[in-house]
């Protein structure tokens, strides 16, 4: 009973400690990016009123806008409408910036966890064939495609492939989402274009969604999959170089046996780490890749608000972001714990 | 991937556009809103254009004109101070309410009140959300008289009236949708309540707006169902849509995308000159850019063209004064020719050494091709440019704040009527810090009474011959000594797949008009 006691007070005081943690973390980043927001030399009145405005209506949207107060003034308004859930209205859209990331953001997590999938999937088993193949061919050929995966522009390569799979070739559908043939018939429901059109029941649809997806999914995963194989290589090196290795070596234990029995369990955590900051860096907003594709999702509405002096939906979608960093990182570091003991 | 690869391969990759629908590729993330009365930026005018119209509008084929739009004729009063418009009694909204009086007061009296960017428009004529009321009347059943209280003739005005924030609402359907105080905003932000050959079907915000034909318009019902404006960002992207016929216009297309085009038969590259004007200038405020020679000398150190016909292949053409080619009085001398002899000889006179400054620039491709010709054909001249590149809102804010050394930017008049640039770029009777202005002359603390007065007085004068040559004057003056340097003037080129007919692209968005498109 009192062991279940302190098992529970542990629990509570861990989860304490991480909401704190989380709690901090967010007001950090919203403090850094409000004052980066606000220092930046940049008029945001400018992007409301436009530039041709007169003097009284500029000053006026200035009031409204609070920025005639001092910067704690701001921020403490600022942080007050993020508590309530309002993170204002954004200057370029017209929109509530939550509205706006309610729609943008579910293209990004659709194209980025096809892509993360892909890029886990293959990424790991090619890092892992590339460490037991150390220096033959096969480690050369993946060193060689990831090596390409990272070092080539993602916006040369996305148009690269544009031109050929869909340009020339017309294997796949083009930049967008959706053809415009479905584009205005299809009800944005959930706004995962894949959800959206199975449950219109039109499967052609569907395949006309699929197949716009391919190309970004593909691009983005190619890279989450060069960084993922690279990392998994070298930890599979490394954990292959350790003693206990040589020790069931000598105890005749086959390769097989090591690397399934011995070398993945222990690398179940940093494998994890990986995987998920891929996730968020694609969660990120593969921006480039947004572009070329003219995929609306969050990097490209985080992009353009910065360019337009759009702050209000640059603070959204960076506190957006800050959260599913946050959060990717509190659920690796509680299913490290899970699946490694040592980091208990 | 594989299985993703194998299953789109099932499908059909590409869907033609209908017969019926325009597929446009665009940048349209300059838009803020549809609202006629906010709606101030290229997009957002064009969109305007083909959803509403004015009492009167410009003549596509002829913009100094006004023709009939919703007033089948006006008169002006015998003291000039007022018009009286008889509306087509036929005429009625998308909705299918009838036009009336009421909603010509309505329309202009939101612009007015709302006070949003283009409301300056409206406010020359005297108006204030007090006055309004007396200002523009209903005369009869079909009739609205409107008043000002300028010292300007009934041209001026009617050029104020034809231009977007004159757009005529339906008051019965706005009203219906009002919250608090917006008159309507909001809601016209997503919806349209005009009469012109478009009704606005879907606006998604950086993605696409979708206008439908309004078959009831009193202009005639345009022949195609459907224009989709797609957001497309990337001129790469755009060029591949239009090639593979997912798009049926392309409007953003870099010089060398565009000469690619130019060798297909399927597609084809019209230019339209556009009403935008690109210069170089000069803040006064900067003691070493204050010397007359320096200006002199800087007519003489741009490659003219080099960057219109080498660099841009077309996108500027050289033009020299700051009237764009088609307003009325516009100057098409060029006597400046790129020279750095000259402007060498110019300094050396004027005891100007080593001059070096830093100039703004807007870091789009574009505007970076320009900077870097400029900074070498300068250096050639002796002059050493530095380039402060930053976004356009970066820019925008340093020049209002009148912090740069010298910038380069164009200028797009905000309504068709020579007065609209005549204020930018030779008027300011107070240069003082705390009174900002949106003009050229104040933005490099460039103070010019004289000029100022020539500019009202050309405003006044009513002949229009006597008042094209007092224009002309002002161009001259600005030409040939002022610290701005007008260097080209924009065309737009325009990729259109060779079975679309009947596209017009004017001088400025408010001539971009799609009701005449069909697909052959």
């Amino acid at each position: 009973m009192m062991r279940e006691r302190s098992k529970l007070a542990r629990l509570i005081m861990r989860t304490g400690q991480g909401g704190l943690s989380i709690g901090l973390t967010l007001l950090g980043l919203l403090l850094v990016t409000f004052l980066i927001a606000r220092v930046a030399p940049i008029d945001p009145v400018l992007k409301v009123v436009g530039d041709k405005a007169s003097k009284e209506t500029y000053e006026a949207v200035r009031r409204e806008m609070g920025l005639d107060q001092s910067l704690p003034v701001q921020f403490a308004r600022y942080l007050k409408s993020v508590v309530s859930g309002e993170l204002g209205t954004s200057t370029s859209t017209g929109q509530p910036v939550m509205d706006d990331l309610l729609r943008y953001f579910p293209a990004t997590l659709e194209l980025s966890t096809i892509a993360i999938l892909l890029g886990v999937l293959l990424g790991i088993p090619l890092g892992i064939w590339a460490a037991c193949r150390h220096n033959r061919w096969q480690d050369q050929l993946i060193r060689a495609v990831s090596l390409l995966g990272y070092s080539v522009p993602v916006f040369w390569l996305g148009l690269v492939a544009l031109l050929v799979f869909y340009a020339k070739l017309g294997w796949v559908s083009g930049p967008g989402r959706l053809d415009d043939v479905y584009q205005y018939t299809i009800e944005s429901w959930s706004h995962f274009a894949l959800i959206d059109t199975l449950r219109s029941g039109d499967m052609s649809a569907f395949g006309n969604a699929l197949s716009h997806l391919v190309l970004p999914a593909s691009l983005l995963a190619y890279f989450s999959l060069a960084y993922i194989a690279r990392m998994t290589r070298a930890y599979v090196l490394e954990e292959l170089s350790k003693e206990y290795v040589t020790l069931a070596r000598v105890k005749g234990a086959s390769e097989w046996h090591i690397l399934w029995r011995h070398v993945l369990p222990n690398l179940r955590g940093p494998l994890l780490t990986v995987s998920a900051l891929s996730y968020a860096v694609l969660l990120e907003g593969a921006v480039l890749t947004e572009s070329v594709f003219s995929w609306p999702g969050i990097g490209l509405y985080i992009t353009n608000a910065l360019f337009s002096a759009d702050m209000s939906a640059v603070l959204g979608g960076t506190l957006l972001i800050g959260i599913c960093f946050v959060l990717l990182n509190s659920l690796t570091d509680t299913l490290s714990r899970m699946l490694d003991p040592r980091t208990r | 991937m594989v299985t993703l690869f194998t299953l789109t391969l099932l499908g059909a990759a590409h869907a033609a556009t209908p017969k019926d629908t325009l597929v446009v590729a665009k940048n349209i993330e300059d838009i803020v809103g549809l609202d006629p009365a906010e709606a101030f930026e290229f997009s957002s005018a064009e969109v305007v254009s083909n959803v509403y119209q004015n009492l009167i509008q410009y003549d596509v084929k002829n913009p100094n004109k006004v023709v009939p739009g919703l007033a089948d004729s006006w008169t002006v009063a015998a003291d000039g101070k007022s018009i009286t418009f008889q509306l087509k009694p036929s005429a009625h909204f998308a909705s299918g309410n009838d036009v009336r009086p009421e909603d010509v007061l309505f329309s202009f009296m939101r612009v007015v009140k709302l006070n949003k960017a283009p409301a300056f428009i409206l406010a020359q004529l005297g108006w204030t959300p007090d006055n309004i009321g007396q200002m523009v009347r209903k005369t009869g059943n079909d009739s609205v008289t409107i008043s000002w209280s300028g010292d300007f003739g009934a041209a001026f005005v009617l050029n104020l009236l034809a231009a977007r924030p004159g757009s005529i609402l339906d008051e019965k359907l706005v009203t219906q949708h009002q919250k608090g105080a917006d008159l309507g905003n909001a809601w016209l932000n997503q919806n349209s309540a005009g009469s012109g050959p478009y009704k606005l079907k879907l606006y998604k915000p950086k993605e696409v707006v979708v206008l439908e034909a309004n078959t009831t318009t009193p202009v005639g019902a345009p022949a195609t169902r459907m224009v989709l404006i797609k957001n497309v960002v990337e001129p790469a992207t755009q060029r591949l849509l239009l090639e593979s016929g997912d798009a049926d216009i392309a409007r953003d297309l870099g010089p060398d995308q565009l000469t690619a085009m130019k060798a297909r038969a399927d597609i084809r590259v019209e230019t339209y000159p556009q009403a935008a004007v690109h210069f170089i200038s000069f803040n006064q405020k900067q003691e070493k850019l204050r010397n007359p020679a320096v200006w002199e000398a800087m007519r003489y150190l741009v490659d003219y063209d080099g960057i219109a016909n080498r660099l841009l292949k077309g996108q500027m053409k050289v033009h020299q004064a700051f009237l764009p080619e088609g307003f009325p009085g516009a100057l098409k001398e060029t006597p400046f020719k790129y020279d750095p002899e000259k402007a060498k000889a110019i300094l050396s006179k004027a005891g100007v050494k080593d001059l070096s400054f830093d100039m703004d620039v807007i870091n789009a491709p574009r505007f970076m091709d320009m900077a870097q010709s400029l900074q070498a054909s300068m250096a050639k001249g002796g002059v050493k440019l530095n380039l402060l590149s930053g976004t356009g809102s970066q820019v925008i804010t340093r020049y209002r704040a009148r912090k740069h050394e010298a910038i380069m930017l164009y200028w797009g008049p905000d309504f068709f009527d020579p007065h609209a640039n005549a204020k930018a770029f030779a008027y300011n009777v107070d240069n003082s810090d705390g009174n900002y202005q949106s003009t050229t002359t104040w933005r490099n603390a460039w103070a010019v009474p004289q000029l100022s007065s020539k500019t009202m007085t050309a405003l006044k004068e009513k002949d229009p011959t006597a008042r094209a040559t007092a224009y002309q004057d002002l161009q001259r003056d600005v030409q040939q000594s002022s610290p701005i340097v007008v260097m080209f003037q924009e065309q737009s080129q325009v990729a259109l797949r060779s079975n679309v007919k009947g596209y017009i692209n004017g001088l400025t968005p408010d001539f971009v008009l799609y009701d005449k498109v069909v697909k052959q």
